[in-house]
């Protein structure tokens, strides 16, 4: 099973752009304790919500045939609090893509007041660490995580379905 | 208009600063990306993709930092060293850089060393120059 951020996508233009949205409850249960009467969301999980937006993007302009690892947080600045009953927009944005390699921008908003500024870079590990091998089947991209785009994108489900996972 | 190699300089001092979170006065002509500067593996694309983004320009793979390919090969490698094929594999692919002294004793573990802010001022300039 692979933990999901994110609850859905609203935009999806491949190779460009897309946007996702989180809905934030008091359910979770990590705000109990960050911070005790005062739960906000944590900064590093906004930027794993990045992460899950801005990897799928770059997964999909690619098919979901690289494995895409978030790599290398290059900017992180938050400038306001995400609190429980928020829902937040992912924006993200290919800023550069090469076989090996891809860079994202892009900025979590919450009812259109900005919370951060976000950019990561992404490796497709295959083309990369040169010698190491990693298992056959796509462990980045499954079925759950492809769900995510159904409605949204067309070829989101249809496409590079695994084929060592069933049965 | 053609960038002077002052010009080119202080722009990729810039990006290295971002890209690397060092403090603008440690990127001197002469700092080694690795050993100064703390630059790993997922850096040198990162740098890659700024400096295609401020100069407008497109740099394939393996151009700019060419030691990779060269190390995974046996041909080229042996015994921690390069061999002479594999020495001179790096100078068709690094022509800017001075490999006299290195030559003496090739260990691949100083290469590291040849990849200076220099160099990369150099193949900017390079590269800027042969487009026009």
């Amino acid at each position: 099973m692979r933990w999901i951020w994110i609850d859905k996508f609203v935009e999806f233009h491949s190779g460009e752009r897309a946007v996702a949205v989180k809905n934030v409850t008091l359910a979770e249960e990590h705000l109990h304790d960050h911070f005790p009467g005062f739960p906000v969301m944590p900064e590093t999980l906004c930027i794993e919500a990045m992460a899950q937006t801005s990897g799928i993007l770059v997964g999909e302009a690619r098919n979901f045939d690289e494995k895409v690892i978030l790599a290398k947080v290059k900017k992180a600045v938050f400038v306001d609090y995400v609190k429980p009953g928020d829902t937040i927009k992912i924006e993200a944005k290919i800023e550069s893509i090469a076989p090996e390699a891809a860079s994202t921008s892009g900025k979590i908003t919450c009812d259109g007041k900005l919370i951060a500024e976000i950019d990561l870079m992404f490796s497709h590990i295959d083309q990369n660490l040169a010698g190491k091998e990693f298992p056959e089947e796509n462990f980045v991209f499954t079925d759950t995580f492809k769900s995510l785009l159904r409605g949204v994108v067309l070829n989101g489900t249809s496409s590079g379905a695994p084929e060592s996972e069933q049965g | 208009m053609a960038m002077s190699r002052d010009e080119i300089f202080k722009e990729v001092r810039d990006l290295l600063v971002d890209a690397l979170g060092v403090d603008d006065d440690e990127v001197t002509a002469e700092a080694t990306l690795m050993g100064d500067l703390g630059a790993e593996s997922i850096d040198f694309l990162d740098i890659v993709f700024r400096l295609e983004k401020a100069f407008g320009i497109k740099i394939p793979r393996e151009e700019l930092f060419p030691a990779e390919n060269l190390l995974n090969n046996p041909e080229f490698v042996n015994n921690g060293k390069l061999t002479e094929k594999g020495l001179t594999e790096l100078k068709n692919k690094m022509p800017y850089t001075d490999f006299t002294a290195f030559e003496k004793d090739p260990d691949i573990n100083k290469l590291g060393d040849f990849f200076t802010v220099n160099t990369i001022v150099n193949y900017v300039e390079n590269k800027l120059g042969s487009d026009e």
